[in-house]
């Protein structure tokens, strides 16, 4: 076929549309748009990595409020716009694909991505327009400091952050709906039942029994493992929403009482016991949500690679349990630095129970990579290749984290691009990312009935891309760190341009990456499929692979 | 082993982290391709499981006890209540300004130096660098409560001051150059060489 056809009418006219049902459509909306953020996440990183080797480079032209505001958004862009969108879209077709049981509702589940849509637009222009940048970790009072930022740019932002929250709840409640709904396989079972599933508390039970001899408490769990993982990932994200509305609150009230002529004591909050409150709700969603949401489809993705059921499968259960706990207990790792923080807390909290991440990290690898050799030997498919490659992504970024989670050397990387690069980047951008990615080629057939991947090349490309520029970046952004470079500052003498160039080379192969992989899903769906997935489905089923006398 | 000071302790920490990441590269490229084939490579040791979770429990533990006993800043600034500085400086910043107590200040070889960093509006940092841009020792400056850092200085050299943490735009100039300046140490690490 030819070039412009395929341009338009997708590979080998594969794709149709048409033939979509309700979930499927949503799934793909929530997707596309998730890497249209993506993109203009990696646009803005680039355009910080640019400012960063030198900073009167156009559009940043020297301005520190323009990098700042840029900074600011740049994770709302990357981490709600895009990989919220991206997982919630996943889980919302994985659940009921995976409990055999139709979606508890397909209007909420698009309430949920126009939400998130909207609510990242909004932030995105409070900043663009109004150039506010408390950054995302909006420490008290500066959020309300309106000598430095606009109030009606805060008002904007927070409004925005709000309804991404707000879709975030809905989307929770969707999933909570559908893995409590008494239908299909799940028509006898009790709520009792179904709970106890998803806390893993069979997993501990089958254990427990095992050790003592007796017989097995459930031979098969009322829900399987990756349900078992969504469940209880979204407890994590329930409570991150619940803290970042209640900040996002607090803000608001000082914002709209300056706006009409009221100062309120910024004094009045404490700034020590705000932090710890919000970092406790923020880190749900890195050390929660990513540790928990990831370990869960990395269990799902080796399932569903080798078609073999998953080795320690009651461990992998009870581990997931045991996360949960961990991760409501790790905040005080962001408070390092804090003088005023109680030294027990940094200890305890900060130390020692961040540190057991390495293990609960390092058990969710050890099952993976065990269940994908005893299926030996396998095909290097895509979704394999991008597996493997969000393994080392973790493997790379837990313990740089569990190293400046360190009261030692976060003395000397607290806020440095240590942090940032050889931890956050290599996370987000090789562990989840390429994780996510590996979903999206399993998914695929699933999501698009069958449509043909335009490229195995550019795919192939892709991959290439994504793991070197993507470690790379992070690489020498730590290394940066290491010779004191901070994150949270603009330089304006060159200072660290050795690694600041090579970290542009690797983020711009980052971005290439991104361009090969949009031009190959277009070319596959062609841009009237595109159109399409946007446009009402026929069909309203809104489940997969289900006989309808059973949904 | 014992580090002396930051710089010594990040130039180990970098080449063992660099170790490391090579490794596990290694051991997942090893392991993908070994997945494809029929005819399995032998691998050099075999691991059983339990032995992979009793390092990661010593690896996690053990890091933290590590740096403990050899980096020297850590029992001290856990105790730093209960030590008499030989000096305290008291610092003040407000409305993105160091109010500090004289122009430069000037400390002779392993005296312990107190800094008592408040706050009066926003959420800063209080960094000391090296005059090649290395970190010497940071924290937090939370307004509304009480900010000290212990520090005893191993090497001789001038330090700059620097806000580590983001305070708004108006934080990015907050550099007080050669504000440090220490005397008397054999040692001259601080000038960015290295043992
Ligand atoms: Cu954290």
């Amino acid at each position: 076929m030819s070039f412009m056809h395929d341009l338009i009418h997708g590979a080998d006219n594969q794709f149709d549309h048409l033939s979509l049902n309700a979930l499927q459509k949503a799934t793909l909306r929530a997707v596309v748009v998730s890497f249209l953020f993506y993109g203009l996440a990696a646009l803005e990183g680039m355009i910080m990595r640019a400012a960063s080797i030198n900073p009167s480079i156009p559009p940043v032209n020297g301005s520190v409020d323009h990098y700042f505001s840029i900074m600011t958004v740049h994770p709302i862009v990357g981490i709600f716009g895009s990989t919220y969108q991206l997982v919630f879209a996943a889980f919302l077709f994985l659940v009921p694909f995976l409990t055999k049981k139709p979606l508890y509702s397909i209007k909420v589940a698009n309430a949920t991505w126009i939400l998130i849509t909207i609510g990242t637009i909004m932030s995105w222009l409070a900043s663009f327009v109004y150039n506010y940048a408390p950054l995302y970790t909006l420490y008290w009072p500066l959020p309300a400091d309106t000598t430095q930022f606009k109030a009606i740019g805060g008002v904007m932002f927070i409004v925005g952050v709000a309804l991404i929250m707000v879709g975030t709840l809905l989307f929770i409640y969707n999933i909570y709906a559908t893995v409590f709904s008494k239908v299909g396989v799940h028509q006898n079972k009790t709520t009792k039942e179904l709970l106890i599933s998803g806390f893993g508390i069979d997993g501990m039970l089958n254990l427990f029994n095992k050790l003592t001899g007796k017989q097995p408490y459930s031979k098969e769990p009322a829900l399987s493992l990756p349900v078992v993982a969504i469940f209880r990932g979204t407890v994590d994200t329930f409570l991150d929403a619940l803290v970042i509305l209640s900040a996002g609150v607090l803000v608001l009230v000082y914002l709209l009482a300056d706006m009409g002529g009221v100062k309120l004591d910024v004094a009045s909050i404490d700034a020590l016991l705000y932090k710890n409150w919000f970092w406790w709700g923020l880190d749900l969603v890195a050390d929660g949500l990513v540790l928990i949401y990831v370990a869960g489809s990395w269990y799902l993705l080796a399932t569903l690679i080798t078609g073999q059921k998953l080795f320690m499968e009651n461990v992998a259960r009870a581990a997931l349990m045991l996360e949960l706990l961990v991760s409501w207990m790790v905040w005080s790792h962001h408070l390092l630095a804090d003088q005023g923080q109680p030294e027990m807390m940094k200890l305890i909290s900060g130390e020692m129970v961040t540190a057991f991440e390495l293990l609960t990290q390092g058990l969710a690898l050890f099952i993976t990579l065990v269940t994908l050799w005893k299926a030996r030997p396998l095909k290097m498919t895509m979704e394999l290749k991008y597996l493997l490659g969000g393994l080392i992504g973790f493997g790379l970024a837990v313990p740089a984290g569990i190293i400046q989670a360190d009261m030692a050397m976060n003395r000397v990387l607290h806020n440095t691009q240590w942090i940032i690069g050889a931890h956050v980047h290599i996370a987000i951008i090789v562990g989840l990312y390429m994780t996510l990615y590996s979903a999206v080629y399993v998914l695929w057939p699933l999501v698009t009935n069958n449509a043909k991947l335009w490229s195995t090349k550019l795919a192939n490309a892709h991959f290439w891309l994504h793991l070197i520029g993507g470690i790379g970046m992070g690489a020498f952004m730590g290394m940066a760190g290491l010779d004191g470079m901070l994150r949270r500052h603009l330089y304006f003498n060159g200072e660290y341009n050795l690694f600041m160039i090579l970290s542009a080379i690797c983020g711009t192969m980052l971005l290439v990456a991104w361009l090969l992989f949009l031009f190959n899903v277009i070319m596959s769906v062609g841009l009237k499929g595109l159109i399409g997935i946007f446009l009402p489905s026929k069909n309203k089923a809104s489940s997969y692979g289900i006989e309808p006398a059973n949904a | 082993m014992t580090f002396l000071n930051s710089l010594e302790l990040l130039a180990f920490h970098n080449v063992a982290y660099t170790i490391y990441a090579l490794l596990i590269i290694a051991i997942i490229a090893w392991f993908g391709y070994n997945l494809t084939r029929k005819e399995v490579a032998k691998p050099l040791v075999r691991i059983p499981f339990y032995v992979f979770i009793a390092f990661l429990v010593a690896a996690g533990v053990g890091h933290h006890i590590f740096t403990y006993n050899v980096v020297p800043w850590v029992a001290q600034d856990i105790m730093r209540e209960s030590i008499k500085p030989d000096q305290v400086y008291k610092v003040v910043i407000e409305k993105h300004q160091f109010q500090l107590p004289s122009e430069k200040l000037v400390v002779e070889c392993g005296q312990k130096i107190l800094f008592d960093v408040t706050s009066k509006d926003l959420v800063y940092g209080f960094g000391l660098f090296r005059k090649n841009g290395t970190m010497v020792t940071q924290m937090q400056v939370n307004p509304g409560s009480k900010n000290t850092i212990l520090w005893t200085f191993h090497d001789e050299g001038v330090f700059d001051l620097m806000s580590t943490e983001y305070s708004g735009p108006k934080g990015n100039g907050m550099f007080v150059p050669n504000i440090m300046e220490v005397r008397g140490c054999k040692t001259t690490l601080s000038q960015g060489g290295s043992k």
